[in-house]
């Protein structure tokens, strides 16, 4: 009977945990979406995290986006040359990465590079008392630390991914074109004919941002939430890659349902 | 004319406060008067930080009230907490100084989230806070350049650089030489005096406490167990007093934490030991 009382209660425990976990991201998330208007007043703040979160991320995304833009060339001219349109290999190149890997990919790496170190940072800042520091100071640290984070990251996501398929698009041609044969005209009129700049680059470009905001949320969240112990601070940076990664597969999964079904 | 009595800075009345089942303070009434250096002592776990987070509304008391200035902490709006902040000054235990800032850039932190200046004023008003503690010529360090008595002194300027009306101290002197420790005790003591603040201490630390407070609160079990001068003190016959001045390792606070009794563990059989 205890037996059973007690994995009710830890039901209960946990779905309540839960729940309360939940209720507080929100009340954070919609403080901060409060807070835009004042965070962008001090553009200074906002020019640094884009500068720390986009400029350290930039090296990873790029030679990613040149490997993948390698893979897609290799693999799409395989797959197409057994139909006789490998001629069409520029626009299979530059639709997978504008609708999905640029996106997908960067949203992911972003969550590795960058979101770690936003959660560590915050997560350090409250073991050593600073977040305290400045409540103390009459200064609100959601404010000052977090609001300029989120909107860093919302501005460099749609940046590191164009950056990302434009490497990629370049690594395709270098292995499609260069290296196995296709023809060069082909590559680019195929791609300029079959892009269509709202539809695909568009909702790339829309698809970047909401894996901005979540990434950075979450990012921002673990930090926020870690306890302030070593251990706190290390379990809360797998939290933001296990979370993060999990929150862009499943958007995007939604995204590519609601962008792409007609 | 008739000279109005002072008002208290602080005040405490009645208060109490726990963590989920733990109580932290029970009934603590005190009150610290402005001008004053009052020292707040005690065993560890005794409440003592737990007092300075009450007075900065970071907590907020499940019973009584804590007044700052005359007005009730505990009922305060947001905005209104962070007006009462701007006139408190909080140096943390292990100075919680921004690791990504300098010196001077910590010290002008305030300054420039809180005031218009200009920045030539704000630098001139930063370097004399630094100044005051010694380190104007340490201004362009970062804090992980400093050691930890000069990290605490950074942190003091830092909380004194809007010109607080309190200044609060968390175990100012812990872990530091016998150099660094003299000198922050002096500080502590001259700032207090030469720039009208009142100050309160949580320290662990007997000799160096006594040396430069007015008053001494010491808390033992989350209540006040005694209040006065630090020569009344050290003249109380009360044996937990007495015992807590001199250190002495047994008293009414025992040097052992509850435990079986020892034959249990040294002399029973081997299934009784663990």
């Amino acid at each position: 009977m205890s037996v059973v009382l007690g994995f009710l209660a830890s039901i209960g425990f946990g779905t309540r945990r839960l729940l309360a976990n939940l209720g507080y991201g929100l009340r954070l998330f919609l403080r901060l979406l409060a807070l835009l208007p004042g965070a962008l007043r001090r553009p200074q703040l906002i020019a640094q995290q884009v500068f720390f979160l986009g400029n350290y991320s930039l090296s990873i995304i790029a030679v990613s986006g040149l490997f993948v833009g390698f893979v897609l060339g290799l693999q799409g001219y395989y797959t197409l040359s057994r139909y006789g349109a490998a001629n069409s290999l520029g626009l299979l190149v530059a639709l997978s990465l504008v609708r999905e890997l640029g996106p997908v990919v960067t949203a992911l790496l972003f969550a590795g590079r960058a979101g770690t170190s936003l959660t560590a940072e915050i997560g350090l800042m409250k073991a050593g008392e600073q977040i305290s520091a400045m409540e103390m100071m009459a200064v609100d640290p959601i404010a000052r630390i977090l609001a300029p984070r989120f909107v860093g990251g919302l501005i460099t996501m749609p940046f590191l991914a164009a950056v990302f398929s434009a490497v990629g698009i370049v690594g395709g041609y270098v292995v499609g074109v260069l290296m196995i044969g296709v023809d060069s005209g082909a590559f680019w009129s195929q791609m300029q004919g079959g892009v269509d700049v709202f539809k695909d680059v568009g909702n790339g470009v829309v698809k970047s941002l909401v894996f901005g905001v979540a990434v950075t949320f979450v990012a921002l969240y673990q930090g926020w939430r870690a306890q302030p112990t070593p251990e706190g601070v290390s379990r809360a940076t797998t939290r933001t890659v296990v979370v993060a990664s999990l929150a862009v597969l499943g958007l995007d999964f939604m995204l590519t349902a609601l962008m792409f079904s007609t | 004319m008739t000279l109005l009595p002072k008002q208290p800075l602080v005040e405490f009345d009645a208060v109490e406060f726990g963590y989920d089942v733990r109580q932290v303070l029970t009934q603590v009434s005190l009150r610290v008067m402005p001008g004053e250096v009052v020292a707040v002592m005690g065993a560890s776990g005794g409440g003592k930080t737990t007092t300075l987070r009450l007075i900065g509304g970071q907590i907020r008391a499940t019973a009584g009230r804590v007044c700052f200035d005359g007005r009730d902490v505990g009922a305060m709006r947001h905005a209104e907490l962070y007006a009462a902040r701007r006139r408190m000054g909080m140096l943390f235990q292990m100075g919680a100084l921004f690791t990504d800032q300098t010196v001077f850039e910590n010290v002008a932190f305030a300054l420039r989230e809180h005031t218009p200046l200009p920045e030539s004023m704000i630098r001139d008003l930063a370097l004399m806070k630094l100044n005051a503690v010694g380190l104007r010529g340490a201004r362009d360090l970062y804090p992980a350049q400093l050691s930890g008595g000069m990290a605490r002194r950074v942190a003091l300027a830092r909380a004194i650089a809007l010109d607080p009306a309190l200044v609060m101290y968390d175990e100012p002197f812990a872990g530091l030489d016998p150099i660094s420790l003299g000198i922050s005790a002096r500080l502590i003591r001259t700032l207090n005096d030469a720039l009208g603040l009142t100050s309160i201490v949580v320290s662990h630390d007997v000799d160096e406490t006594f040396a430069i407070a007015d008053r001494v609160f010491i808390l033992g079990n989350g209540t006040l167990i005694a209040d006065g001068t630090p020569a009344e003190l050290r003249a109380s016959a009360d044996p937990l007093v007495h015992q807590f001045v001199r250190g002495e390792p047994d008293g009414p606070v025992s040097f052992h934490y509850p435990a079986a009794p020892l034959q249990t563990d040294f002399l029973g059989t081997q299934a009784g030991r663990r």
